[in-house]
């Protein structure tokens, strides 16, 4: 990868795209903060929508990564990676400050948001997860911040920076365990809610390994759409390195989710016919079964469509997971109750919103910091 | 004192008194009254309505009988509620009420996801949102005045005692003196682990809106996975100091080899 900021148009149907949604969307969120709450379809029997389902479940999910590709770098010293711990880690970063700001629209009280850092209360898995999106979104700011500091020539501090740098690794990789399988044990709480298709003592266990399998996916996924759009060479060894990976991941996600659903409601649920028996087929076939099918081919492993294809499916299996398990997998009691939900315009362009300023925000760094062609070891 | 209610729906007429003296009590203003496929009015509750009656309809032979439910916070003897809460906003009190502390809230509605009864409800729609539910008249009974709905039921259906073991006592006692009046069950003896609001009907109790929810302590699912975190830490720091002492020394190897 060889610099190449200054190729990289500002303006670019694309991007003019994104301001589109950003303008659309940001005003919504004036809204919002203006008038309190404005419509959404969320209600007393089902609290949370897709600010939670979609865009903080996912967007963490999406943002593992960060910590694995930085365990492997900094902890494993697995050389071969270097190249990609920059932009890996600032996915990360963006991933958690979209979630985080996601999170502070969706509650009632966005002006207490630190209650929960004064206020401890070790019960809950709601604090858990704050004070890890906290101390995480803290992490990830320092382990990005060597690119922003020799940008601002802040020479020492960088230095001070990289020698901690294993410190920091070590720290983040150990947050994010805890947060990733966190999010998981939040929905422990909902044993009579949520389908026995996904309920399960070990969620966390599961959110963690696919959060590990998506972060592979989505790095890589990253890596080809910046060679694409930003006109850098890609170094096809990382990315089968990352597809092996993968495969290895999926096969151990295979497992945890055969042994939930034998230990849960048993095989013939997945077939039961109902609407939630074919959102999980949906989940597992798109971001399981036809992943590991295809990773297990050597062509498909090696080439380079074969991977993008590959990332995209897992990507979108794992956000389907995240959906089911917070939205598909909680209709049927909101039924019981007499309530529907799917999400009004408001929630979807606030959460469309969401992704544009995360990707617009990629963009940006990219152009203006040497995020893709850092290469010194 | 440790408040304790043994709701007796077979004693109950549906007058909806103790909705009044709930609204009435609490502040809280009315709803516009809306027809609807049942009597049941509001038809559920909300942020301004803590407790209802619910009207359960039946035809048998040619005559028509009504059974009623009476829907609101069971307060729980280990709340789901006050486990989920980051900010301790909701708290079991010594004299068995789950009360809210709105100043603390930071309305992340877990309460509400948690609840297996869907109790907590939101203010959906205003600037500074509260959660809402009953609160089993906390300030009366700190005056040692029982709860305002149980005051004002004309029929016994409400019966207020001081500790639950008096109202399962009871429960057990009409249970035993009235075989075939009752459906054979004390819901909130073993619900959830226990409730301070007993529940008798003539008819089972999921037929007229109760959910079917198991014995197993709701905090203590999710505590499984909070206990397990020194675990998980120590586990995590020793693989990964471990990994990079390892593969520092292969580092330094490479580095001696070279030279
Ligand atoms: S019924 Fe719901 S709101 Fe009431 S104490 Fe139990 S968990 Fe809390
Ligand atoms: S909404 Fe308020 S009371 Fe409910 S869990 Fe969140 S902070 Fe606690």
């Amino acid at each position: 990868m060889k610099p190449t900021n200054n190729q990289i148009k500002l303006f670019t149907p694309a991007t003019i795209g994104l301001l589109l949604v950003i303008i659309f969307g940001a005003y919504t969120v004036l809204m919002r903060f203006k008038m309190g709450d404005i419509h959404t379809n969320m209600q007393d029997d089902f609290p949370w929508g897709i600010w939670i389902g979609f865009n903080v479940l996912g967007g963490v999910a999406m943002a593992g990564g960060g910590f694995v590709t930085a365990s492997a770098v900094y902890l494993l010293n697995m050389k071969k990676y270097k190249p990609i711990a920059r932009p890996a880690i600032l996915t990360a970063f963006i991933g958690y400050l979209l979630a985080a700001s996601s999170i502070m629209i969706d509650i009632g009280h966005p002006l207490r948001v630190w209650h929960p850092v004064v206020m401890w209360q070790i019960q809950s898995v709601m604090f858990i997860v704050a004070i890890h999106v906290l101390l995480y979104t803290t992490v990830l700011a320092l382990e990005s911040s060597p690119m922003f500091l020799e940008k601002l020539k802040l020479d020492g501090l960088k230095t001070i920076v990289e020698k901690i740098m294993v410190g920091i690794a070590l720290f983040g990789t150990l947050l994010s365990v805890l947060h990733q399988s966190s999010l998981g044990a939040v929905y422990l709480i909902v044993p009579y809610k949520l389908h026995t298709l996904w309920y399960s003592s070990i969620l966390p266990f599961s959110f963690l390994v696919s959060a590990v399998m998506m972060g592979l996916c989505m790095v890589s996924f990253l890596m080809i759409l910046s060679s694409r759009f930003f006109k850098c060479s890609l170094n096809m060894d990382i990315l089968t390195g990352l597809a092996r990976g993968a495969l290895v991941t999926a096969a151990f996600y295979l497992l945890v989710k055969t042994y939930i659903l034998l230990s849960g409601p048993g095989l013939s649920a997945a077939f039961a016919g109902s609407m939630e028996s074919r959102m999980y087929l949906l989940e597992m076939s798109v971001g399981v079964l036809i992943p590991l099918f295809l990773l297990l081919l050597p062509g498909i492993r090696n080439s380079l469509a074969g991977i993008l294809l590959v990332d995209i499916l897992v990507i979108c299996g794992v956000i389907i997971n995240r959906l089911n398990v917070s939205i598909f997998g909680m209709l049927r009691q909101a039924e019981e109750m007499g309530v529907q939900y799917s999400p009004n315009g408001n929630e979807i362009i606030i959460s469309l919103f969401m992704v544009a300023v995360g990707a617009l925000l990629y963009k940006l760094a990219v152009k203006y910091f040497n995020v893709l062609s850092y290469e010194d070891v | 004192m440790e408040a304790s209610f043994l709701v007796d729906m077979t004693k109950c007429i549906g007058c909806r008194g103790c909705q009044i003296a709930c609204k009435q009590w609490n502040g809280n203003k009315t709803d516009k009254t809306k027809m609807g496929p049942k009597f049941t009015n509001p038809v559920k509750l909300n942020a301004k309505t803590y407790t209802n009656i619910d009207f359960f309809e039946s035809v048998n032979g040619d005559k028509l009988t009504y059974d009623f439910a009476r829907n609101g916070c069971f307060h729980c003897k280990k709340p789901a509620c006050v486990s989920a809460c980051p900010v301790s906003a909701l708290v079991k009190t010594k004299e068995g009420s789950v009360i809210y502390r709105a100043e603390r809230c930071i309305g992340c509605r877990y309460c509400m996801l948690g609840c297996p009864f869907n109790i907590p409800k939101f203010e959906w729609g205003t600037v500074f949102p509260k959660i809402q539910k009953c609160t089993f008249c906390h300030d009366r009974l700190l005056e040692n005045k029982i709860p305002a709905c149980a005051k004002t039921c004309p029929s016994g259906t409400i019966h207020f005692a001081d500790g639950i073991e008096n109202n399962l006592k009871e429960a057990r006692r009409r249970l035993s003196e009235n075989p075939g009046k009752y459906f054979n069950h004390i819901y909130g003896e073993k619900e959830v682990g226990g409730t301070s609001v007993l529940l008798l009907s003539s008819v089972p109790l999921d037929q007229i809106g109760y959910q079917k929810v198991g014995d197993a302590v709701i905090p203590d699912l999710t505590w499984k996975y909070i206990g397990g975190i020194p675990a998980v830490i120590g586990m995590v720091l020793a693989a990964g100091i471990g990994s990079w002492v390892i593969t520092r020394r292969n580092k330094n190897m490479d580095k001696e080899d070279n030279s």
